[in-house]
């Protein structure tokens, strides 16, 4: 069970009042609300221990170097790395993605290759692939969806073939929030001769991960999306995968050895982390993994997965209403569209009444088509969300709705 | 601000019942303006004679906003140079971004767009049909192929 006063962890609850309105977020699959304790965290770095890392010579630089591999090694643990030199901190989720497919794509794959992703992934997991697919020739396929919104694994594996040589896939999607079987998928890449990579960024801060039993070579995460701050990210990938990689940039940090024309690289993962990297942001991230550990992951999905059945069931009521989800084992992602209320309207009309939603393609546009929609509307909870939140949503939809009726033609006189 | 002054009567009325919705088949030109953030969608096609805009019609799909300003900004624009059109534009992005003026004559139906200026993410949904005929005269040559 939840604690019933979460939300008092989390200050805009308390400081952003529209119209003396409380807020009600339901967008916590953009990005979350930040709790006192992280906001603490960045505070006291600032404030008490600042520095660079791993090049000073000096107590103070030593004491940040510490804070900053502490926060590596928490995140090691949060998703059991095993190691946590296998933890490259990034800026988030998209740049995770974009390291793994240039240092690894641009180097590894050639013309013909293929490059198998899904009919339901996030822009972040698509466009970097039709770059290197434009600069190596590889070719991208596709797992199908379902009508019930899930992957069909046969479809992988009709996919899969000798020229595949990588698969990567969103774990939990950000608009239906389906939960792939995605050590099932790492597994069938393997047994055909492929990398595996997953999108995180919808599952670490909703569950607990374990990338070893998952067995991906590599995962991404976003800090924002997990209570930390934004500009942090962390990409997980075998270790002995990152010591044959290229580096991703090169620069200060990366190095081993510069001459005027050639160089050579540290081990990883600093060979990844090119120039003064986010230390801020590092520690919050820690800060946010010790706090969620406290309210711990399978509350945290357990919650999600009450309210996200609740606003289903509450919002299935709702006229003309068709919600995006999956039947069975949902999370607390509710995409909908009202027959008669765009989906921009739906949210206006909502952001009249203090509640935050999503409306839009989501940085999903080939699932949107695929649904056959331009846009939907997305509520999405955390474990700051009530019950209460959900009533709100369910009462403002319905009361948009009404605005809204289809009315005859000619203007209606007042 | 309620929603009453954004989701006007008028507008409402021009979202569920659209004005000069469609394809002109002899269009002088075509633009398709698409809003990325929210996926709106709008095609414009303009009939321009002798400078003057002779038809003007749009297609396409979006919120109540950009499809009623659509709606409302085809009906201003018909009878209209090009030029009348363009200074038409120019008053509706001072009007929806909160500037004092009097809007009333010229304006017509798109006074009931005013309150959008106290909405200011959608803004950018009332302007995408006048951004769209206004950037197709740019791309063309005002209108008109010869
Ligand atoms: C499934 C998924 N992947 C990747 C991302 C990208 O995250 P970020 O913008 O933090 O890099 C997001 C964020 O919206 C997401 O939902």
């Amino acid at each position: 069970m939840m604690r019933s006063d979460v939300k008092n962890d989390f200050p805009i609850f308390a400081n952003w009042k529209k119209k003396g309105k409380p807020l009600i977020y339901l967008d916590s699959a953009a990005t979350t609300q930040k709790p006192q304790k992280v906001i603490d965290a960045l505070d006291e770095y600032y404030s008490r221990y600042n520095a660079n890392v791993h090049r000073g010579t000096y107590e103070l630089s030593q004491l940040a170097t510490d804070m900053y591999e502490e926060a590596r090694t928490k995140v090691a643990r949060f998703i059991n790395a095993g190691k946590s030199e296998s933890i490259v901190f990034t800026r988030n989720a998209t740049e995770s993605l974009n390291l793994i497919a240039y240092a690894w794509g641009l180097n590894n794959l050639h013309k013909g290759d293929e490059i198998i992703l899904s009919e339901m992934e996030h822009h972040s997991n698509l466009v970097p692939w039709h770059i290197i697919a434009r600069h190596t020739g590889a070719v991208l396929k596709f797992i199908r969806m379902s009508s019930d919104y899930r992957l069909d694994l046969q479809s992988l594996k009709d996919n899969l073939g000798p020229k595949t040589k990588i698969v990567s896939v969103v774990h939990v999607s950000n608009v239906l929030g389906t939960i792939n079987p995605v050590k099932e998928i790492c597994r069938l890449a393997h047994e055909a001769g492929a990398l595996a990579m997953v999108d995180g960024a919808q599952s670490a801060p909703h569950m607990a991960v374990d990338v070893r039993d998952i067995d991906c070579d590599f995962y991404a995460l976003s800090g924002h999306k997990m209570c930390g701050p934004t500009g942090i990210g962390a990409l997980y990938a075998k270790y002995e995968l990152l010591e044959k990689m290229e580096p991703f940039m090169g620069g200060g940090e990366m190095i081993n050895e510069v001459f005027p024309t050639t160089s050579n690289y540290a081990k990883p993962p600093y060979k990844f982390e090119a120039g003064t990297p986010n230390i801020a942001g590092a520690i919050g991230l820690k800060a946010a993994i010790d706090y969620l550990e406290k309210c711990g992951m399978q509350n945290i999905m357990e919650h999600e997965l009450e309210l996200g059945d609740y606003a289903a069931s509450r919002l299935a009521e709702v006229e003309g209403i068709h919600i995006f989800r999956p039947r069975a084992t949902g999370t607390g992602v509710l995409s909908f569209t009202v027959d008669s209320v765009h989906p921009h309207d739906i949210s206006t009309i909502l952001d009249s009444e203090g509640i935050a939603i999503r409306a839009g393609h989501h940085c999903a546009q080939p699932l949107m088509r695929k649904l056959q929609v331009q846009s939907t509307a997305r509520a999405s909870f955390y474990l700051y969300n009530d019950k209460s939140d959900v009533d709100a949503l369910a009462g403002a939809l319905e009361k948009g709705i009404a605005l809204f009726r289809p009315r005859k033609k000619a203007n209606v006189v007042e | 601000m309620s929603l009453n002054d954004l989701f006007t009567e008028i507008i409402l009325d021009h979202y569920q019942h659209p004005h000069n919705h469609g394809i002109i088949a002899g269009a002088t030109l075509t633009s398709r303006g698409f809003n990325e953030s929210c996926g709106d969608d709008i095609q414009i096609s303009v009939l321009v004679k002798d400078g003057v805009i002779a038809d003007a019609k749009f297609s396409g799909a979006g919120c109540s906003i950009s499809q009623a300003s659509a709606s409302i900004m085809t009906d201003l624009v018909r009878g209209k140079t090009v030029e009348e059109a363009r200074q038409l534009a120019g008053m509706f992005y001072e009007m929806v971004k909160g500037t004092e003026g009097d809007y009333g004559e010229e304006m017509g139906d798109a006074i009931s767009l005013q309150g959008v200026s106290k909405f200011p993410v959608r803004v950018k949904c009332a302007t995408l049909a006048w951004h769209t005929l206004e950037e197709s005269f740019a791309k063309t040559n005002n209108g008109e192929n010869k």
